[in-house]
């Protein structure tokens, strides 16, 4: 069998036995540093604007709500099922994922560093809501906005004991495959917007 | 490609082709600049730490390669997952096909994955009528023209939108147009189809996280994401090499990958996936299946001098630095992979003598270990296996060498030589040789010397100057 095969081949190379336990890896190098949630929120921002995805500010969540109504006007819209959009009041008409025009989704967490958006799918959040429509909205409240992806792997040390899906999202989809010409929105959406709720 | 011999007409080829030498030489500068940009000690103090931790990482995982592939095939199972072990291309063509056969899947959607090429993956499939459609826009483009990745990260750099855009109008029966965001649009639309009807997602991974039983892909399209959630079925194929420990290792990793290879501090996306799509989850794949795929690897871990060759994390960086890469492309390269990385770990997997120019095709810059993320000693690398090509060569050259050192002890029959020399190849042109004389030109000879011009032998020999001299007293 070729498990067998592999393994015996590895352990030959190495000169180990079956059930030989390794030294300890070397130790996990995660940083943390202390930030104010005002510092998270300009670094998450001009991160995020960088990449032409698109921060709105609001300060409760019926102005979140009114900022998604907005963007969604008129539009065949998918949302996800996080709490956070209903505790907004943010529950619009759905349409079939795969026509929507627009992507509605809570996050988990977001990483001030580099503007990324980090989803665990579950029973509140989807894999393809943030997917599958040319333009994604994520909604969440700035308590959700951390350092980095160090802080990250510190409050979720496995993420597998949660989901069987953790995404990190940072910016529209992009290709420069042809001649090197960064072009948005290929596979995935070419429009995110995060609102960020102060509460 | 391959043959003992450098590829002189094709490496001429290339380089006496304008437009291929601007699209190499500017798509390289650009990641080079990218890259710079975002590992600069005020962006990026610890850089360096992160280099070394990676590289700690990969040899502690490695040195113990058969405990944490156990742990990482527990846990995938313990999730729902299904582990393959594959010692070759043709064990993982055989699990795919007898898989879509089982589940009447006749469509694959593909995401970029240098291992599948590595196998031919979609020409074996392919043989048995079973369609693998590459998503990646790149790898995309390449299927419709039938051609290979022509850079690891890149794969479609020596493209234009030209040619992009006759390809196009001839395999999909769009109309010609030159606007690369209508052409980014039509496949989009195009490829959209292909996931939704798939029943099989087949994604690589960059890494394999032994703690989470989890693959992780790194991408900037979204096509991975799709690939591995849209199909009810997700397979995910990585060599052994890939693992790491936990998954607190990965911000080391990740720091690194998305910044050396396009001068991104994170890709666009990056996908965490253990298993299948559990009770509860609103979507994702009904079966998830990971196949780990030896193909020579175990071989290359055997050499504990060579070993570090498998930490690579395939960024493409040592491409980008490299002035070989630079001037001769990808595809004069033998084998999957090009560049630095390509000529270490090419010989490696095929066998020295079986392109023995490939690791003298450097200048041992050096520019390759600089930038590497894991610090892999590219030109180190490089000098084991030229010693290793000629420790393995019986033929001529070593007899040559032989001789040569024979003459360079022997002044009496070097005199005679030299003297020879000087008689039958005199002048030269402007003191160069350029060409043997008739009777030299045969064999290994010609070959060896058609690449390499000699300064011509002088009238008179050093030997005989001062003999002269003594004679006719201290010139003027």
């Amino acid at each position: 069998m070729s498990r067998e095969a592999i393994l015996e081949r590895v352990r030959t190379a190495l000169g180990r036995k079956p059930g030989d336990v390794p030294a300890p890896p070397p130790p996990v190098y995660l940083s943390q540093v202390r930030t104010t949630v005002e510092q998270r929120i300009d670094r998450f921002t001009a991160a995020l604007e960088a990449l032409a995805g698109r921060v709105i500010r609001c300060p409760s969540r019926d102005c979140a709500r009114d900022a998604v109504n907005e963007i969604i006007a008129g539009k065949r819209v998918i949302a996800s099922r996080a709490s956070y959009l209903r505790e907004c009041g943010i529950e619009p008409e759905w349409t079939e994922c795969s026509r929507a025009d627009v992507g509605i989704t809570g996050a988990d967490y977001a990483l001030a560093d580099t503007g990324t958006l980090v989803l665990l799918s579950g029973a509140e959040e989807s894999r393809l809501v943030s997917l599958l429509p040319p333009k994604h909205v994520a909604v969440l409240p700035v308590s959700r906005l951390i350092d980095s992806l160090d802080e990250l792997f510190v409050r979720v040390p496995l993420p597998a004991d949660a989901t069987s899906s953790m995404v990190f999202i940072t910016g529209p989809s992009r290709t420069a495959d042809i001649e090197q010409i960064l072009v948005r929105g290929v596979h995935g959406p070419g429009d995110v917007t995060v609102v960020l709720v102060d509460d | 490609m391959s043959g003992a011999f450098v590829p002189v007409d094709r490496l001429r080829e290339t380089i006496a082709d304008q437009r291929l030498q601007g699209a190499i030489y500017t798509a390289t500068g650009r990641l080079i600049e990218k890259r710079a940009s975002v590992v600069s000690p005020e962006v990026l103090p610890d850089y360096q730490d992160l280099r070394e931790q990676a590289r700690c990482l990969k040899q502690h995982t490695l040195e113990n390669l058969d405990y944490y592939l156990e742990q990482l095939e527990a846990n995938v199972t313990a999730h729902g997952g299904h582990v393959v072990w594959c010692n070759s291309g043709e064990e993982v063509a055989d699990f795919i096909l007898g898989l879509a056969r089982q589940r009447g899947a006749s469509l694959i959607v593909k995401s970029k994955s240098m291992t599948t090429e590595e196998i031919d993956l979609n020409e074996r499939l392919e043989e048995h009528q079973l369609q693998a459609v590459e998503t990646d826009l790149g790898e995309y483009i390449l299927q419709l023209a039938h051609e290979r990745p022509y850079h690891i990260v890149a794969p479609a750099l020596h493209k234009t939108r030209r040619e992009v855009a006759d390809l196009f109008a001839d395999r999909l029966g769009v109309p010609h147009d030159e606007v690369i965001e209508n052409q980014t649009l039509t496949a989009r639309r195009v490829l959209r189809e292909k996931f939704l009807a798939a029943g099989i997602g087949v994604t690589g991974a960059n890494f394999l996280v032994a703690d989470s039983g989890a693959v992780v892909v790194v991408e900037n399209e979204g096509n991975a994401r799709l690939t591995s959630s849209a199909p009810p079925i997700h397979i995910a194929i990585a060599g052994i090499e890939k693992l790491i420990p936990r998954a607190q290792d990965l911000p080391v990793f990740l720091k690194l990958l998305g910044r050396s290879a396009t001068g991104q501090p994170l890709t666009v996306y990056t996908s965490f996936l253990s298993g299948p799509r559990r009770p509860g989850e609103l979507d994702g794949p009904d079966e998830f299946h990971l196949v780990l795929l030896d193909n020579g690897r175990t071989k290359l871990l055997a050499d504990a001098a060579k070993r570090e060759s498998l930490f690579c994390i395939r960024c493409g960086a040592c491409l980008n630095h490299c002035p070989v890469y630079r001037k001769i492309g990808g595809y004069n390269y033998p084998g999957t992979y090009s560049g630095p990385i390509g000529a270490i770990i090419t010989p490696q997997y095929q066998g020295v003598l079986k392109h023995p120019w490939l690791p003298f095709a450097s200048s041992l810059c050096g520019a390759c270990a600089e930038v590497c993320p894991v610090k892999i000693d590219i030109p180190r690398l490089l000098l084991e296996l030229r010693s290793e090509v000629v420790r393995g060569r019986s033929g001529v050259e070593r007899l040559a060498f032989r001789a040569f050192a024979w003459l360079g002890t022997h002044p009496r029959a070097y005199t005679f030589v030299t003297a020879m020399a000087a008689r039958l190849a005199p002048g030269g042109e402007n003191g160069w040789l350029r060409s043997l004389p008739f009777f030299a030109r045969f064999g290994v000879f010609e070959k060896w010397l058609s690449q390499r011009d000699i300064p011509a032998p002088a009238r008179q020999s050093f030997r005989q100057y001062w003999r002269n001299r003594a004679k006719s007293g201290p010139a003027a």
